[in-house]
């Protein structure tokens, strides 16, 4: 039943076909014997899942279930759970237990979710494979030698191992976007301000955002729907009603104006995933959208944009990791300084390090003018140049990787190989555009590629609408990785 | 070289708790003398994911003060980080204003002691006002070898207002702080609690040699609690820093504490490790826009303003600059004044205040209460000095009433004048009696004063007045007593 879509799920519990306690134990077997060949999940929350899969069943009976209740869900362990602990990937937080819940967390524990547990990312969500976690590199479920792609890899493999059918992410330079497309699910980033970030481990505050994986724009339209909205305790909230993504999702496509950016579609890219992009490109026109060529001229500069403006950010949202009130400290030290350093050099791995000290760097006296402010140019020079674009299309399309994915150690030793790997995903956080990732085909090792869709600020629902059609008369979102 | 030829120059940095009742980014109280962290939410320990949100009551006592002192409030200014680590800085930063403050110039106008008993007039220009949120404490006491937090103090909301390098004196620093002191108390956005921290003051003290242009070296005395103590810290650094170079040294930019146990400056830390703070925007929290609506809204439930009351004192009143200042130091002294005079008659204005400044501040002074809680009312003070100003009687008399009015001993100074009998003698032949009786018993200063002995004519008022039990006219005793020795 889990490998059902949300709708059918949902029917499921209406009719007693099913129970909510019944999924969340089929979804716990599963993790129980998939898990340890992905490595998905940090933590299984059994008994808060049976607790409140039989709340949701008492929902059902009384007729008052919205359309996720009983469904089983995977929150990325990102997100601060009450009572059950939220590592973050980090060794800083290995035993750390918020006495609060995101907000996030709490819309989808009263649309009736059950979190079944927390998954696995990159360590305070920098990286782009999972590789950067403390507890372990998750493993993509369609090649188990490959990256799941980062930092919200063990959202991505739980759902494309069908652990889970939905489950939440976050994306900052890519992190949604990236696994989805690396294996093979829809995964969306909404606009910046969409989804409330109280209670979301900050990396980069201004590019942070949560977002959703399913395994079709239908499913995700659903789980977006439910997480966001204005929240007052996040300054950065958008004001605006809550949308139904869900609603637009059957318009026809007929006359959709799909964008492909000149600098996306030049060298780069791997042949295996250009056929799958163009392909899907192909799928689109066949659904009655028409393609026109845009241009983001300032797009390459988005990595070492982001590479400035992230650890910047990074840097001193990570001070308070410092071992005095929770988190790791250090077993011996000989005082406060020492204590510090200890503490932060024991609990933080190395990409961490890396880009607290990037950022350190780049705010310091005598360089601040040449890397942040500069940075923060390029960030205004790359939203206007997806605002130009749009004025000649409603979406833009591009490739979300330029490869399937790769090998686990593959790129580890090589940092900025790693960064480029971001390279088309990474410039719609510095927008804070909306964009999703769909399954689009498969390349080399039989492994999936993805579909990037840009869409205007709150251009959500037109993108799901965009997804969800071209998912009706394909069938790549609706492939399992074999022995999931 | 002599002491003279030095000239100090003082900045201030103040740094004022606003009275909001919850903190500038949480909704945690800002209550004083709670039990240690039990003031702390989650924002203030900074948990991981926790967010600031902007108390607009914070903003709005920005504004008040910006108004107060004829600044540009800004309609954009900008929250940065101020990044450091410090067991009690939870988030290690603070959340500050740097590049663009929220109160941007503004003077204050002030009366300094000339140290010959009189006052000057002297403005200060301000360079800026921001908002920043409090740090917590570290108890070093109560903990054998180890450090205490509390971060009950962590997020209270502050304003740091900067004053330009332009006090010459430890008198005009005084002048100035108490000045601010008095205004953002007037303002209502502080409790100016100095005991409690609420109002403390950073100097920055430089000294040149007089008819220099360029500052010298400036070293920044930190936190200094009481007026007292800034004005030794002031004339103790300034002094260090005279001989320092007299000697043949040099100054060396540093933050400096002072000890008031020792009346001492020392060096905390020297420019060399002064901290990198890495200022940048803080991306959780948008700029702060301030719209002319809201500026107009706050501009229309203030208060008059100090100097606005003390211009009218001297010109509807004819009340001195001194006076005038003098009295508009509190509303709460503003208002009694006011409330005296309206019940006086403004032709009383002058005696009003002479009393409200004198015999009444002194009385209250002694007894350490506050014009609010005087047992004196205005209406009280008024009928007073109605009395005084018909002649009914004299100070000597009035004084005697307003004792008795302290001590409840009446309704009003003409009950107590009724009972006591207290009415001034004003009539001529009644008062030419107690003279004829006071001359024939004190021949002998008569005789002085004929033999040219000025003061013997006072000890023979002073008789007339004791005569009288103090009810004389003593204007009328002199006048007649100079006629009666000739």
């Amino acid at each position: 039943m889990i490998d059902s879509s949300l709708k059918d799920i949902a029917a499921a519990l209406r009719d007693r076909k099913v129970s909510a306690v019944e999924l969340a134990t089929e979804s716990l077997a599963r993790i129980e014997a998939r898990n340890p060949k992905v490595n998905a999940f940090v933590t299984v929350d059994r008994e808060g899942a049976l607790t409140a899969a039989r709340a949701a069943d008492q929902r059902i009976a009384a007729g008052t279930a919205g359309p996720l209740t009983g469904i089983p869900l995977a929150h990325k362990d990102v997100f601060c759970t009450e009572g059950v602990r939220t590592t973050c990937g980090s060794k800083m937080l290995a035993n750390f237990v918020s006495p609060y819940d995101a907000h996030v967390v709490t819309l989808l524990r009263q649309a009736g979710a059950v979190m079944v547990g927390k998954t696995n990312m990159d360590e305070f969500a920098m990286g782009s494979s999972n590789e950067n976690s403390h507890f372990g590199p998750t493993r993509n479920p369609w090649h188990t030698d490959t990256v799941p792609g980062g930092s919200s890899g063990g959202s991505a493999a739980a759902v494309a191992a069908r652990l889970v059918p939905i489950a939440t992410g976050t994306d900052t330079g890519g992190s949604i976007r990236q696994p989805a497309s690396l294996c093979g699910i829809t995964g969306i980033k909404p606009t910046y301000g969409t989804v409330s970030r109280y209670g979301m481990i900050a990396y980069a505050s201004s590019l942070d955002q949560g977002g959703a994986f399913g395994y079709s724009a239908e499913d995700c339209a659903l789980l977006l729907s439910a997480m966001s909205g204005h929240d007052p305790r996040d300054s950065t909230s958008l004001e605006r009603d809550t949308e139904d993504y869900s609603a637009a999702l059957d318009k026809p496509l007929a006359g959709l104006r799909v964008g492909l950016p000149t600098e996306f579609f030049a060298a780069g890219m791997s042949d295996d995933v250009r056929a799958a992009v163009d392909a899907a490109i192909a799928e689109y026109r066949k659904l009655g959208a028409t393609t026109v060529e845009v241009s983001l001229p300032n797009a390459r500069l988005a990595i070492p944009a982001y590479y400035v403006i992230a650890p910047a950010e990074a840097s001193s949202n990570l001070s308070r990791f410092d071992g005095v009130r929770y988190g790791h400290r250090a077993a011996d030290y000989s005082d406060l300084n020492d204590m510090y350093c200890k503490s932060r050099a024991q609990g933080f791995g190395d990409e961490v390090k890396r880009r607290i000290l990037v950022g350190t760097y780049v705010l310091s006296h005598g360089y601040y003018d040449a890397y942040y402010i500069k940075a923060q140019k390029l960030r205004r020079l790359i939203a206007n140049d997806f605002q130009a674009a749009f004025q000649k299309c409603d979406v833009i399309a591009s490739p979300v990787s330029p490869s399937v994915a790769f090998g686990i150690g593959e790129k580890s030793g090589d940092p900025v190989q790693m960064y480029l790997s971001d390279i088309y995903t990474i410039a719609v956080n510095l927008a804070g555009l909306p964009a999703l990732s769909h399954p689009a085909g498969f390349g080399s090792g039989d492994l999936p590629v993805g579909l990037q869709l840009i869409g205007n600020y709150f251009g959500e629902a037109r993108l799901l609408n965009a997804a969800h059609q071209f998912q009706q008369v394909t069938d790549w979102h609706a492939r399992v990785p074999a022995g999931f | 070289m002599s002491r003279t030829d030095w000239e100090v120059v003082i900045g201030l940095e103040v740094h004022t708790q606003l009275n909001t009742r919850s903190k500038i980014f949480s909704g945690a109280s800002t209550a004083f003398g709670a039990e240690p962290n039990a003031q702390a939410c989650a924002v203030d320990i900074a948990l991981p994911g926790v967010l600031p949100v902007l108390n607009r009551g914070a903003v709005e006592r920005a504004i008040r003060f910006g108004l107060a002192i004829g600044a540009a409030v800004a309609p954009k200014s900008v929250f940065a980080r101020k990044n450091y680590f410090y067991p009690d800085l939870p988030k290690g930063y603070q959340i500050s204003q740097y590049e663009l403050p929220v109160v941007v110039g503004g003077q204050i106008t002030l009366m300094v002691p000339d140290g010959k008993g009189g006052h000057y007039e002297k403005v200060v220009n301000l360079t800026r006002a921001h908002l920043e949120e409090d740090a917590g404490k570290s108890l070093h006491e109560d903990f054998h070898g180890m450090t205490g937090i509390d971060l009950n103090r962590a997020g209270t909301p502050l304003l740091e207002i900067v004053s330009e390098p332009e006090m010459r004196s430890s008198s005009e620093a005084v002048a100035y702080a108490k000045a601010l002191h008095a205004l953002v108390r007037w303002i209502d956005i502080c409790d100016g609690n100095m005991q409690e921290g609420s109002f403390r003051c950073d100097a920055n003290v430089s000294v040149r040699p007089r008819g220099q242009t360029g500052f010298g070296t400036r070293r920044e005395i930190k936190n200094l609690n009481s007026f007292r103590f800034l004005q030794q810290a002031i004339d103790y650094e300034a002094q260090w820093q005279i001989e320092l170079i007299e000697d043949g040294g040099t100054v060396q930019q540093a933050t400096v504490l002072f000890d008031p146990d020792s009346g001492e400056t020392r060096a905390m830390r020297s420019k060399e490790d002064a901290h990198d703070y890495r200022y940048f925007p803080d991306p959780d929290l948008l700029p702060l826009v301030i719209d002319a609506d809201w500026i107009a809204r706050v501009k229309g439930e203030m208060p008059e303003l100090p100097g606005a009351l003390s211009a009218r004192f001297q010109s509807e009143h004819g009340l001195s600059a001194y006076d005038a200042a003098t009295l508009t130091a509190s509303r709460e002294v503003a208002q009694f004044y006011l409330d005296a005079v309206a019940a006086a008659g403004v032709a009383n204005a002058k005696t009003c205040a002479n009393w409200v400044m004198g015999e009444l501040a002194a009385r209250l002074n002694k007894a350490e209460l506050d014009i609010g809680t005087s047992p004196v009312s205005a209406a009280q003070l008024a009928g007073l000095v109605a009395r005084i100003a018909d002649n009914t009687i004299s100070n000597a008399i009035a004084k005697k009433i307003f004792e008795a009015l302290w001590n409840k001993e009446g309704e009003s100074a003409d009950a107590i004048i009724e009972a006591q009998g207290l009415k001034q003698v004003t009539d001529t032949g009644a008062i030419e009696a107690i003279i004829d009786e006071v001359l024939a018993a004190n021949q002998k200063s008569v005789d002085e004063y004929r033999a040219g002995k000025e003061k013997a004519f006072n000890a023979l008022v002073g008789q007339c007045m004791k005569a009288s039990r103090g009810k004389a006219n003593p204007a009328q005793v002199n006048e007649l007593l100079k006629k009666k020795l000739g």
